[in-house]
């Protein structure tokens, strides 16, 4: 198994990888490499086996990675953070945060706010191989800590920054706690340099939101096609909580995005959101487990993708209402355009219902624009393209408006119509990158 | 301004149209009518350029040009004007945005500049009192939840947008209630000039009660049999289509 030599590497170097990390993370790696002996695969395991750089002893980016990035959304103020391959760096010069909020690296969490990470943590099952190759090896990330009370009014902003001459691998750990009554809004950016290297990343991003927080997830895709990006996302929601993730791909190599939800208190609403765009041969992955685990609690499922060339899509949805969750209200929707006759679309939208007093649906659709409305298009006079261009963005347009930060709304509707008018330069966040 | 002549068309391999002899002048107002499935429809989908539909023999020529050579858009740029039986609607799309483009399109094609979106909302406020659409519609999507009325007076005001020289009224009156009729005939008699002229497809009376035809037609099997004054209207609505048929030997 593809596994089996980084288990090895974490073997031969786990004095480096346990180094300031408290004995119960340290556990936690054991525990990895008990999972990925499994006879299991992991998302894309055929990108693993090339030979990648890792970077285990932690040593520094010789420059400034800031010099490589700016923000291109128009408007938009922000915490800036940067996750640069492996490690988490702040942008200097931010203002003072709100009393009592933590941002830092997750490396100096674990030396720092170790009590304050162990319950949560502790309560996280090593779930599946993705997430164990993560636990196993990622020695960074974003830690975020919103105590109870406190809203955040700026939105916090994460880039994931691939950056690396050659074949390059990137495992990182986010882990965002938002207290009762507490408000964050967490903007992800996935962005590659170049397109000739190989990059692999694996990510792994831990939520918990607390009774009647808020909170608010957007992870946008524009790397490169040579890239290969398993993301988790696992969230737990406590009583009367709301949260709504948004989940973007522009542009992309190979994507494999997870979502686990669990809805433990009453009054929990989720909404949980997806457009993939694909092109080429990108394959953009979503797959949800959304669990209603109690009764009360509600979730808004909305997944669209258009794909053009030889472009494929994968959505798997699975709603799973437990005996105990009465009165849960779940509603999910998957619709798919395929615009050309080679790119492909699979979709398994999934209810398993034991509990008797609910309200579920789901649906899924996939077909290719509306003939009829391109031709009352074209016979108002308007260039097919241009009305295939309106119908496109007419399609995905649902989606965009489940994303509450408006000048992030205003940059992706700019973003998608020239993704969807073919044009190949993406997001110009990164220096790099224009 | 139109010129049909001999003009045969097929869906699906099976023939419609078998023969149509259509001259249209600037100014003029005809009324096709005939039974149903007579291919009135389809005279109207063939002229407007739609792709299910092939044109196996004759000509059509629009202001000097050669109709049947240009795609849909371009009809409609060059003047034409197709008020769809069934509008179609486009969730997503708002009205204005629709509009907006359509407008700009025609303006290239004459060399203009497109519109400001302040002369552009200036327009559509003025146009669309033509046909008393509700100010809300605008920002609705295209006819998605529209009214049957609202519908059809909605490609009225599109046709006042748009100001063809020639417009097809395709089925304008069906769905409709006498209060919406009264409106959508109205809006097409403002829109009336010296220089442009129109065909309106039905095959009841009562439109042309409002919308008076210069020159009434009566297609049958896909062929015009029989072209007269605005007195044939009573005759078809007292007698029916029977006699035409007993007259083409039926």
């Amino acid at each position: 198994m593809v596994q089996d030599s980084y288990i090895a590497l974490f073997t031969e170097n786990e004095a480096l990888f346990q180094q300031n990390l408290p004995a119960w993370r340290c556990q936690m790696r054991h525990q990895a490499v008990t999972c990925l002996q499994e006879p299991t695969q992991l998302t894309f395991a055929d990108a693993y086996a090339l030979d990648y750089g890792l970077n285990p002893a932690r040593l520094p980016f010789k420059g400034d990675p800031f010099s490589l990035f700016m923000c291109d959304i128009p408007g938009i103020t922000t915490y800036n953070y940067l996750v640069f391959n492996d490690s988490f760096y702040a942008q200097p010069g931010l203002p003072t945060l709100p009393e009592g909020v933590i941002i830092c690296s997750l490396a100096e969490a674990f030396q720092q706010h170790a009590s304050l990470l162990q319950p949560y943590l502790s309560s996280c099952q090593v779930a599946n191989p993705d997430v164990a190759f993560n636990t196993l090896l990622a020695q960074d990330g974003l830690f975020l800590y919103v105590p109870d009370g406190v809203q955040l009014e700026r939105p916090i902003q994460l880039v994931n920054m691939m950056y690396g001459k050659v074949d390059m691998m990137a495992v990182s750990h986010n882990i965002a706690i938002i207290g009762q009554n507490a408000k964050a809004q967490v903007l992800v950016c996935d962005h590659a340099y170049g397109s000739d290297v190989n990059y692999l990343s694996n990510r792994l991003t831990q939520v918990f939101v607390g009774k009647n927080a808020i909170y608010e997830h957007y992870k946008l895709e524009s790397s490169s096609e040579k890239t290969t990006n398993v993301s988790t996302l696992q969230i737990t929601q406590q009583e009367g909580s709301q949260v709504l993730t948004n989940l973007i791909t522009l542009a992309n190599g190979k994507t494999h995005n997870r979502v686990d939800v669990n809805l433990n208190g009453k009054g929990a609403h989720l909404s949980i959101n997806g457009l993939g765009l694909g092109h080429n041969t990108e394959r953009i992955e979503n797959h949800t487990f959304i669990n209603h685990n109690v009764a009360g609690a509600t979730s808004n499922e909305l997944f669209k993708y258009v794909l053009d060339d030889q472009a494929e899509g994968d959505f798997y949805g699975l709603i799973k209402v437990l005996p105990d969750a009465q009165q849960t209200q779940a509603f999910q929707i998957n619709r798919n355009l395929c615009l050309s006759k080679t790119a492909r679309m699979f979709t398994r939208p999934q209810l398993e219902i034991y509990a008797d007093d609910v309200k579920c649906n789901h649906g899924s659709t996939v077909g290719q624009l509306d003939e009829n409305a391109l031709f009352y298009m074209r016979a108002r006079g308007i260039n097919p393209d241009e009305a295939r261009m309106l119908l496109m963005f007419a399609f995905v347009h649902d989606v965009l408006d489940n994303v509450r930060i408006e000048p992030l709304k205003d940059r992706l509707q700019l973003l998608i119509e020239r993704r969807l008018r073919g044009d190949k330069t993406h997001c110009s966040g990164c220096k790099i990158c224009r | 301004m139109l010129e049909i002549v001999n003009l045969h068309a097929e869906v699906n391999g099976k023939e419609i149209l078998r023969g149509i002899n259509l001259s249209v002048k600037a100014g003029e107002v005809h009324a096709i009518m005939g039974p149903n499935g007579s291919g009135k429809s389809t005279l109207s989908a063939v002229l407007a350029g739609h792709p299910a539909f092939t044109v196996t023999q004759g000509s059509v020529t629009f202001n000097g040009k050669d109709l049947l050579a240009m795609p849909a858009e371009e009809r409609s740029r060059a003047g034409l004007f197709l008020s769809f039986q069934y509008p179609v609607e486009i969730p997503g799309v708002s009205m204005v945005n629709f509009m907006r483009a359509a407008v700009n399109e025609h303006r290239k094609y004459k060399n203009l500049e497109p519109l400001t979106a302040g002369e552009f909302l200036k327009l559509m406020r003025a146009k669309k009192d033509i046909v008393e659409l509700d100010n809300k519609l605008a920002n609705r999507s295209v006819n998605e939840g529209f009214s049957g009325g609202e519908k059809k007076r909605n490609e009225i005001f599109q046709m006042a947008m748009l100001e063809p020289s020639l417009s097809i009224l395709d089925e304008t009156d069906s769905g409709l209630d006498i209060d919406a009729l009264r409106i959508v005939a109205n809006g097409v008699n403002q829109l009336k000039t010296p220089q442009n002229a129109s065909i309106v497809i039905t095959h009841y009376q009562r439109l042309l009660d409002y919308i008076v035809p210069d020159i009434v037609h009566i297609l049958y099997k896909g062929r015009i049999v029989k072209t007269a004054g605005r007195e044939l209207v009573a005759v078809l609505e007292e007698q029916g289509y029977d006699w035409i048929k007993q007259e083409v030997g039926e």
